[in-house]
């Protein structure tokens, strides 16, 4: 694990590793929108507004897995002080931002017919907007502070608020067990899937396309914030020796 | 022992505190955080008359009335444990049914009516196809163009 936490040894399997991602991701999403859209029946409740889950639900799982991956590199952060899981957190933070957002607004657009609502204080939608404020933090607390100068890694105050944010993800989770909520309670558990196989299968290749998008986005990100981390260093080592 | 182990064994019994924390706050939230009411919490005088709140339940089997406005619905919410009537005046969402969910904003009436502002359907986490063989009878399959 060491050995992967060296930058350099990181870029050499990041880079050829992120066309594979970007390029399976596309395809997968694209499939599964496909199928989505076009393949699969309505659901016999709600008609066609049902296949907006096929984004909604890929969208929710990274906007928590997201959050979930921010504060492991949090505590890695914190306890090993690897370079990279600063680089790893701050390049998480913005994909996963947008991943809640792109949940709140999918569910917001479905809420509106099926529910007869765009936006209601439930447990579940309140949670997740929380999550999206926590990423808003999280961005301002790290872009504002000295991260090229340390090689990119987190102030011990940023990676424990990716720690203690972390703790929102559960209540997400179970927002809608433990309180009466307008959200349905949970469709996929450890239990099983209470959506029909036949509508079901989409998902699966929708949330894996999005998950491999979500991780090509990371590791363009990451190679990104260490090519500036270089550029920064170069310069100040040219200015040191002029003598500036 | 090394400073890394000390910062471990640091971040865990503070993960631990943290995790702790959320439970005991989540848990003091149990009743304060939920969306709605269900009948048996408001039944018996329990809710104040004319206290705005929050109803829900499933809309019972066989209870919408239309009334003859054309616009005033009656039907009776149900928990499985008590039932309360309701009456609303306006366009209910088109997921709103018999035997479905449905969380209403409104206030008990002094004689045990639950006045409606506003109606929302909620629905169940079941996904299926309309051709499924095993459909309940009262949900008909969407019509297709």
């Amino acid at each position: 694990m060491h050995a992967y936490a060296n930058p350099t040894r990181f870029l050499q399997i990041a880079k050829p590793l992120t066309p594979w991602l970007l390029g399976a991701g596309l395809l997968l999403v694209l499939g599964g929108a496909w199928a989505g859209l076009a393949m699969v029946p309505g659901d016999y409740k709600q008609g066609e507004t049902a296949r907006i889950l096929y984004v909604h639900v890929p969208s929710a799982w990274l906007g928590m897995g997201g959050w979930t991956s921010l504060a492991i590199a949090g505590l890695i952060q914190l306890v090993w002080r690897h370079p990279l899981s600063g680089i790893a957190a701050r390049a998480i933070a913005v994909p996963g931002m947008l991943f809640t957002a792109l949940c709140l607004a999918t569910g917001s657009i479905w809420g509106r017919p099926t529910w007869g609502t765009w936006w209601e204080w439930d447990g579940r939608m309140t949670s997740m907007l929380v999550l999206l404020f926590l990423y808003a933090g999280f961005i301002a607390l790290t872009s504002g502070d000295d991260g090229q100068r340390q090689g990119g890694s987190l102030s011990r105050g940023a990676a424990i608020y990716a720690l203690v944010g972390a703790i929102n993800i559960p209540i997400i989770n179970r927002s809608v067990v433990w309180w009466n909520s307008l959200h349905q309670g949970p469709s996929i558990t450890l239990g099983g899937s209470s959506i029909d196989r036949a509508l079901l299968w989409p998902l699966g290749l929708t949330v894996l396309g999005f998950s491999l998008l979500f991780g090509a986005i990371v590791l363009m990100r990451m190679r990104r914030i260490i090519a500036d981390n270089r550029v920064a260093a170069r310069l100040r080592r040219l200015a040191d020796d002029e003598g500036i | 022992m090394k400073a890394k182990h000390q910062r471990l064994i640091l971040a865990l019994v503070a993960l631990c505190g943290i995790g702790g924390a959320g439970v005991l706050a989540a848990s003091a939230l149990r009743a304060e955080a939920a969306y709605f009411r269900t009948p048996v919490e408001i039944q018996g005088g329990k809710a104040a008359v004319g206290e705005p709140m929050r109803l829900g339940g499933m809309v019972a089997k066989g209870s919408i009335q239309r009334q003859a406005d054309g616009l005033t619905i009656r039907f009776v919410a149900t928990d499985g444990k008590a039932s309360v009537p309701v009456e609303y005046k306006g366009i209910v969402p088109d997921l709103f049914g018999e035997e479905s969910g449905m969380v209403a904003d409104g206030r008990m009436r002094a004689d045990g009516t639950f006045v409606a502002d506003r109606i929302l359907a909620k629905h169940d986490e079941r996904y299926m196809p309309p051709q499924m063989g095993d459909m309940p009878k009262n949900m008909k399959a969407p019509a297709t163009t």
